[in-house]
């Protein structure tokens, strides 16, 4: 089966104010269905209060949904726990977007990467050293990093290092919660280059999620776009990017701000 | 046409540094005119900004002139800044709720700015902060005047932020960052008012961003910073039709908006990333394109 | 890739000295000072200090007793350094019950909210509501007088500030991603707790421990004067205090000494303390 997971009827209550016996609640995800082919990139778009990074959240494991299901390789991952719940995350890895935050400071950022390996016991543990070397290679860094703390490497050096760590279990899907948003731009573009060579040569599937409209489609296959928790449109790239049918897509698209003389130039 | 603001030859140093946070920047801003600053993180554009309202810290160099409204602003005792700022120049953040006290309601830190520099009584202050409520866009402006902060969305928070800028009708404003903490369509809205009250107060705008989209949309004339220096200066339409510097060039071309879907985005030459400059600084060596001039 | 290039980084930034530092230095040189003498008491006090004497009674200081003799003639530095031990000991051991137990308490919750914090902290909370003498005068009414139940009085007193500070840190420490991450790459909640919270969380709480040791002493200082403390005749600086009280005007060196101590001692806490807040705790997370 081409597809890899299917997020049915997702919906994510947050309390909001009220006395505890007429309590309000806010729905940060409502209703939100979703699928992801093998190997393929689907690009999470919305703004803030939309409800994507709780949903990336959730398909994590991180955050328990309060109806719907998931369904990751046609096995129900909702309520899994001990070693099939380990078995999902091996197979499930984020990346985050704060490239300061998601290190241990006080971890080198070679044992970081290791992490996983550690956990999952995955290898002898004389190898897993080794793997890690391999994995900071694969990523674009000088190996000789690996022994450094988080805060002598640059911002986008750190990022790598947080990609190297979801790689490092061979996990057949990533969740990026805005990978590339707090980058600068040059680093950004090496960034996204990395995740589309990724994608090429492991076929990793990966839900891009970010605010960008450039960043996703540039890096994505699909597109769904969320507002304020519900899903208002998903297709191919191409169509909702140019050819959208829901107002909120076109007042997305319509409000970036695009240099026009570029286009001419390209 | 009056230049209102001339900076020439400005360096700023700061102190246990090697390398120069602003490094022989040069440039004047006709009045009403809106320009923008662009350049990646470590390229001195909000040093630049602090040191037209003297916000650097204490233990910093500032050589070089900067002349607001034709006044010499390099070496200016503090009580003269402080006529000055949000009189003559004002400026706003990135965050607005950092700019804001979270307990005081919004338009009366409105009030409060006008009162900083035209004392008299509450109640004309109160009226003056309800009309720029009203002109910044906040709907409704009698029944906002006593929110707290938090109450106001983010745009709405900004907007209140620029009204207090504005109180005083200031001929220059400098913006750093003001729209990357906002969403897209937001960010759009706060831009357009910007541009709108340009027109309407004949206010320079100096608008600080790491983002070429909001270049794009309302700045009349682009510098491109990097490394402390000044690249490259010119009309936006021509710098981004035409640009000469290779930096430039290569910022324009790793935007993922303009390159085909799917392509790899061209590398920003390693003497000009920022993260070079970032490990430079951090070896205390000074690199980057200075060096090549 | 660019990457390759990114091979030797940082060197250190030359340290500067600051208050911070000289504090550091000055409480822990003469803590570490008070803690030899006392910990050496048995070797270097000259005399034994429950020696009863009955021709050196009140006797002023000399050569031979540099801080003279008591109404029972016994050589007063000889108990004041004897008591320095007692209350170093009591003050010292008091607090590090309290963080053991401080310690997981606030990490649990910090680190786990709800039900599981709300049932942590309300219980500490019922501590708190006491001032601290008469919760320890209660206890020790309770339980009796006693060197060893005063450190626990002082142990149970000081552990809901511990706890929260504890708490809080965890939860400041928690909210970064690298736990989110370290969960989502298959860490147990225990092996996260240990291996990321817990280090980084550790900070505030062993500073405000230090800041607490003065007040620690203070107190064993306070208990000891009210005969609560540690019993005669083992010599307690506070017990010297209600003892020279009497004698104030014949010989007021039976009551300055063991007060200099007790001061000394507690400078030298609150040095130590002020200067590891500086240092390691600079957003003030302690209290």
């Amino acid at each position: 089966m081409s597809e890899l997971l299917r997020v049915a009827g997702i919906t994510k209550r947050f309390a909001a104010g009220g006395p505890p016996w007429a309590r309000r609640h806010v729905a940060a995800i409502d209703g939100v269905s979703l699928a992801v082919d093998r190997g393929r990139t689907l690009g999470l778009v919305g703004e803030s209060g939309s409800g994507k990074s709780t949903l990336g959240r959730c398909i994590l494991g991180l955050a328990t949904p309060d109806e719907g299901e998931i369904v990751f390789d046609g096995k129900d991952v909702l309520g899994l726990s001990g070693r099939a719940l380990r078995d999902f995350r091996r197979r499930v890895q984020p990346v985050f977007q704060d490239p300061y935050g998601s290190l241990d400071p006080r971890w080198s950022v070679g044992r970081s990467v290791r992490e996983s390996l550690d956990c999952f016991k995955i290898g002898m543990p004389a190898d897993r050293d080794k793997r890690v070397l391999e994995l900071f290679g694969r990523v674009g860094l000088n190996p000789a990093l690996a022994g450094r703390p988080p805060s002598t490497l640059s911002g986008g050096q750190r990022q790598r290092v947080g990609i190297a760590a979801a790689l490092a279990s061979n996990p057949e899907l990533i969740i990026a919660d805005e990978p590339v948003s707090a980058l600068d731009m040059s680093v950004q573009a090496q960034i996204l280059n990395l995740f589309m060579d990724l994608q090429q040569d492991l076929g990793v599937a990966t839900i891009f999620i970010t605010h960008d409209l450039g960043v996703v489609e540039h890096v994505s296959d699909r597109v769904a776009v969320m507002h304020f928790g519900k899903l208002v449109e998903v297709g191919a790239t191409d169509d909702v990017m140019h050819r959208p049918r829901h107002d909120y897509t076109r007042a997305l698209l319509a409000a970036i701000p695009r240099p026009k003389e570029l286009q001419q130039e390209a | 046409m009056s230049v209102v603001l001339e900076i020439a030859d400005v360096a700023v140093r700061f102190p246990g540094n090697i390398a120069r946070a602003v490094d022989g920047v040069s440039l004047a801003l006709r009045r009403g005119e809106i320009f923008g600053i662009v350049g990646e993180s470590g390229s001195g554009k909000s040093t630049l900004a602090n040191a037209v309202m003297g916000l650097l810290p204490a233990r910093s160099t500032v050589t070089g002139s900067i002349k607001v409204n034709g006044r010499e602003v390099v070496g200016l005792d503090d009580l003269t800044l402080r006529r000055m700022r949000g009189a003559e120049a004002a400026m706003i953040f990135q965050d607005a709720s950092a700019s804001l006290d979270p307990t005081w309601p919004v338009g009366d830190q409105i009030a409060e700015a006008v009162r900083a520099h035209r004392p008299g009584p509450a109640r004309e202050a109160r009226t003056k902060a309800l009309a720029l409520m009203a002109e910044v866009g906040i709907p409704d402006p009698a029944r906002r005047y006593g929110d707290a902060p938090h109450r106001l969305s983010g745009g709405q928070r900004q907007r209140i932020v620029i009204a207090a800028a504005l109180a005083n009708d200031p001929k220059l404003l400098i913006a750093d960052e003001p729209t990357t903490a906002l969403d897209v369509t937001i960010q759009k809205q706060v831009l357009e008012l910007i541009d709108r009250l340009r027109r309407d107060h004949g206010t320079t705008v100096l608008l600080i961003t790491h983002d070429l989209g909001v270049v794009s949309q309302v700045c009349d004339r682009v510098g491109v910073m990097c490394g402390g220096r000044l690249l490259e200066v010119a009309d936006t339409q021509v710098l981004f039709g035409r640009p000469e510097h290779p930096y430039t060039r290569a910022l324009l071309a790793a935007n993922p908006a303009a390159a085909p879907r799917g392509t790899r985005l061209p590398v920003i030459p390693a003497e000009w990333s920022v993260e070079t400059l970032e490990q430079a600084e951090r070896a205390r060596e000074p690199t980057g394109p200075g060096d090549r001039r | 890739m660019s990457e390759a290039a990114a091979s030797d980084l940082s060197v250190p930034r030359p340290t500067r000295r600051r208050a911070s530092t000289r504090l550091l230095l000055s409480g822990g040189l003469l803590l570490g000072l008070l803690t030899l003498l006392a910990i050496a008491a048995p070797i270097v006090t000259p005399h034994r200090p429950d020696a009863i004497d009955v021709r050196r009674v009140l006797a002023a200081p000399d050569l031979a007793h540099p801080f003279g003799s008591d109404a029972l003639g016994r050589d007063v530095l000889s108990r004041v350094l004897y008591g320095l031990r007692a209350s170093l000991l009591i003050s010292t051991s008091a607090v590090a019950a309290s963080l053991l137990l401080a310690v997981p308490l606030g990490l649990l919750a910090g680190y786990f909210g709800r039900w599981v914090d709300s049932a942590i902290s309300r219980s500490l909370d019922m501590i708190l509501v006491f001032p601290a003498m008469l919760l320890a005068v209660t206890f020790i009414a309770i339980l009796g007088p006693g060197g060893v139940i005063a450190a626990a009085a002082i142990a149970v007193i000081y552990l809901p500030i511990l706890a929260r500070v504890m708490r809080t840190s965890t939860l400041v420490v928690s909210r970064h991603e690298y736990v989110a991450g370290a969960r989502a790459r298959g860490a147990s909640h225990l092996r996260v707790l240990a291996a990321h919270v817990a280090p980084n969380a550790l900070g505030p709480v062993i500073v405000q421990a230090s800041v607490l040791a003065a007040f620690a002493l203070q107190l064993e200082a306070g208990l000891s004067f009210l005969g609560l403390g540690t019993q005669p005749p083992t010599p307690s600086l506070g017990g010297m205090l209600a003892d020279g009280r009497d004698v104030l005007t014949q010989a007021p060196w039976v009551e300055i000494f063991p007060g200099v101590a007790i001061v000394l001692a507690v400078l030298a806490f609150a040095f130590l303390g002020e200067g590891l807040r500086r240092a390691f705790d600079p957003l003030g997370v302690s209290e």
